[in-house]
């Protein structure tokens, strides 16, 4: 389930933002959000090679980046060498906006903000960012679950199969005695299953 | 489920025994040799032993350290000794208070050049296999002038993060070595765990960090290791327990638990007959993840500069308890301070002092301990042979913008080199 906060507003078309993920799916997944919020000026990158250039050249007020990146510590260095000349970069600009900085780190957003940047403008950025990279993740978890689910049928037809062979039960008596053991030691089924299917390889 | 951070986005704040001081303290470390005592502390009883659970959280980069720690996802962290004095200077993208009362040790860097650079070291600079740090840094000056001469690119080189003990070792040595580092090299930041690779790959032609990857990379035959921490400095702070200011003023007890705790880990992680389990321990999953062998020549300091079976043994390469190495000595904050200045990060001036020397906090390590070296927190570094600095110099905390300015090869506020990094 897709739910997405975005705020109605016309946001400002000078605001560049740069997107850096290693995931290119979740990548897309936050730019759309961003040009459907009415941003144009989104860059997104997957690798971190080349991106002091790619700063240099975009620019950009509003950089996001998931806070898995070992790289955020390359990013801290160049933030660092231009610093002292006109672009100092700050994380989060409301500090006191702690359910915003928890939910963030939470969902796995990281961003740096120019300093001097409106508060609002920042926060309804983040807001979507956070809230795609939530999205992101329920994705995942659901083809993860669906996968693991399909995994689960595989391995209870196979030990149904084997006792069908190695007992002479029919389908049905196979499948009730995988279910009354399981319900017996209080397993999941596909763990009962999987267990014939490794006794067998081992006995046969 | 796809996402594989393991400090947690599912992470919510750490809980808490109501009306009580904390008993579970959440901890985030990266994974490096240098942790060994917040590990042996968590794995080996010592944290139990005063009523304390250590949950070590694994993260990735020290910025996401920081951040964990300011927004209170962590109680306390292993950080770089410079972290807390950045913090309490406001330096960098995300400061926000932080001390260390407890250093977690010495040693364990060293810098490593390309096999390829440092062979252009022997032919240009003559040095021998067994050239001291200051002969290897002088011979890659010599090399630069010969690169400056045809015109060549010039050598990037890697470092871990902008307030990082490697950044400042680094920057002495090349320093020492008649070498400006913003000017003569390119100073990038690599994460550790990628720097063997970058070597490998040409990315980078030299990097300075911690152990295990001097090793892994002279091992592999990527790399010659030049220097060790010991040679430029032996008394360097490395690594420190690090936490929140207001937090350490809320939980007096705890905080006077953890470094008991910390301290009989830390003793433990020295004795020489525990170094075996100590190995054992870091090499797991949950910890460093990396070959139990390369982590034993780590801890014992046997190194291989190279491939080639050249072989050098530092002792005391860690020193986890022994002369005061977990007294956070306020002159040390002060001499982090004055690289910062000496490299154009900070400006030198009384307040900055009174900050930096702030985010070392001895009295807490008295308190819990009831003892602390016999010398001075302000005493004279560098002035012991035992003790000396590389190039000679001797920091006395008292003159330290006289100290900044004694040094030939340093930078004035706004002159630094617009940033660039590896093109691999």
């Amino acid at each position: 389930m897709l739910h997405c906060v975005i705020p109605i507003r016309m946001p400002a078309p000078d605001l560049t933002i740069l997107v850096i993920d290693e995931n290119a799916i979740r990548a897309s997944i936050i730019e759309e959000g961003l040009r459907e919020a009415g941003y144009n000026h989104v860059t997104v990158v997957q690798e971190v090679n080349g991106i002091a250039r790619i700063i240099e050249t975009a620019k950009p007020d509003v950089i996001v980046i998931d806070i898995e990146n070992p790289n955020r510590d390359m990013m801290e260095h160049l933030f660092q060498l231009t610093r002292t000349v006109s672009r100092p970069i700050a994380m989060f600009v409301d500090r006191s906006d702690t359910a915003l900085i928890e939910a963030a780190m939470e969902a796995g957003v990281s961003a740096y903000v120019v300093d001097g940047l409106k508060k609002e403008r920042v926060k309804a950025i983040l807001d979507m960012a956070v809230h795609r990279f939530n999205a992101f993740s329920r994705l995942q978890r659901e083809l993860a679950e669906a996968k693991s689910a399909l995994e689960e049928r595989k391995v209870v037809e196979r030990a149904k199969g084997i006792l069908m062979k190695m007992r002479g039960l029919s389908e049905e008596e196979a499948f009730a005695l995988l279910r009354q053991t399981a319900m017996n030691e209080k397993k999941k089924m596909s763990d009962i299953a999987q267990s014939v299917v490794t006794a067998a390889g081992l006995l046969m | 489920m796809m996402r594989m951070n393991e400090a947690g986005s599912s992470l919510g704040a750490p809980s808490r025994i109501a009306g009580t001081e904390p008993k579970l303290l959440r901890a985030g470390f990266i994974p490096l040799v240098d942790a060994s005592v917040l590990i042996a502390a968590a794995e080996y009883g010592f944290a139990a032993r005063e009523g304390l659970t250590l949950d070590l959280v694994k993260d990735v980069s020290w910025a996401n350290v920081r951040d964990r720690l300011a927004f209170r996802q962590f109680d306390i962290a292993h950080m770089l000794s410079p972290m807390p004095v950045a913090a309490q200077l406001g330096l960098g993208s995300n400061p926000s208070p932080t001390i260390t009362p407890f250093s977690l040790g010495r040693g364990g860097n060293a810098i490593t050049l390309s096999t390829r650079l440092f062979e252009r070291m022997q032919q240009v600079g003559g040095i021998a296999e067994t050239a001291t740090a200051l002969e290897n840094a002088q011979a890659l000056a010599a090399v630069i002038a010969a690169m400056k001469e045809q015109g060549e690119p010039l050598p990037t080189l890697g470092m871990t993060y902008p307030f990082s003990s490697h950044n400042y070792e680094f920057r002495y040595w090349l320093a020492a070595g008649g070498i400006h580092p913003n000017q003569d090299v390119k100073l990038v930041v690599v994460p550790p765990p990628m720097t063997s690779d970058a070597l490998a790959a040409g990315a980078i032609d030299g990097f300075c960090v911690g152990a295990p990857w001097n090793m892994v990379a002279s091992e592999r035959g990527v790399g010659r290791i030049v220097a060790a921490k010991q040679d430029i400095w032996p008394s360097a702070p490395e690594k420190v327990v690090a936490m929140r200011p207001d937090w350490a003023e809320n939980h007096p007890e705890t905080v006077a638990r953890l470094i008991t705790a910390l301290d009989a880990a830390a003793r433990w992680c020295d004795n020489p007959d525990n170094r075996d389990a100590l190995a054992e321990a870091l090499a797991d999953q949950r910890f460093l993840a990396a070959p139990v062998h390369i982590i034993r020549q780590v801890l014992a300091g046997e190194f291989s500069l190279d491939a080639k079976g050249n072989r050098r043994v530092i002792p005391n390469y860690f020193q986890f308890h022994e002369g005061h190495a977990n007294y956070p000595k306020p002159g040390h904050a002060l001499w982090i301070y004055s690289q910062m200045i000496r490299w154009g990060q900070a400006e030198g001036s009384e307040k900055g002092m009174a900050a930096a020397a702030g985010a070392y906090r001895p009295d807490l390590y008295r308190a819990a301990l009831g003892t602390g070296p016999a010398v001075d927190d302000l005493s004279t570094e560098g002035a012991d042979v035992s003790d000396a600095f590389m190039d000679g110099h001797v920091f006395d905390p008292s003159t330290l913008l006289a100290y900044v300015e004694g040094f030939s090869v340093r930078t004035k506020l706004g002159l630094t080199t617009s940033p660039d990094e590896p093109e691999a």
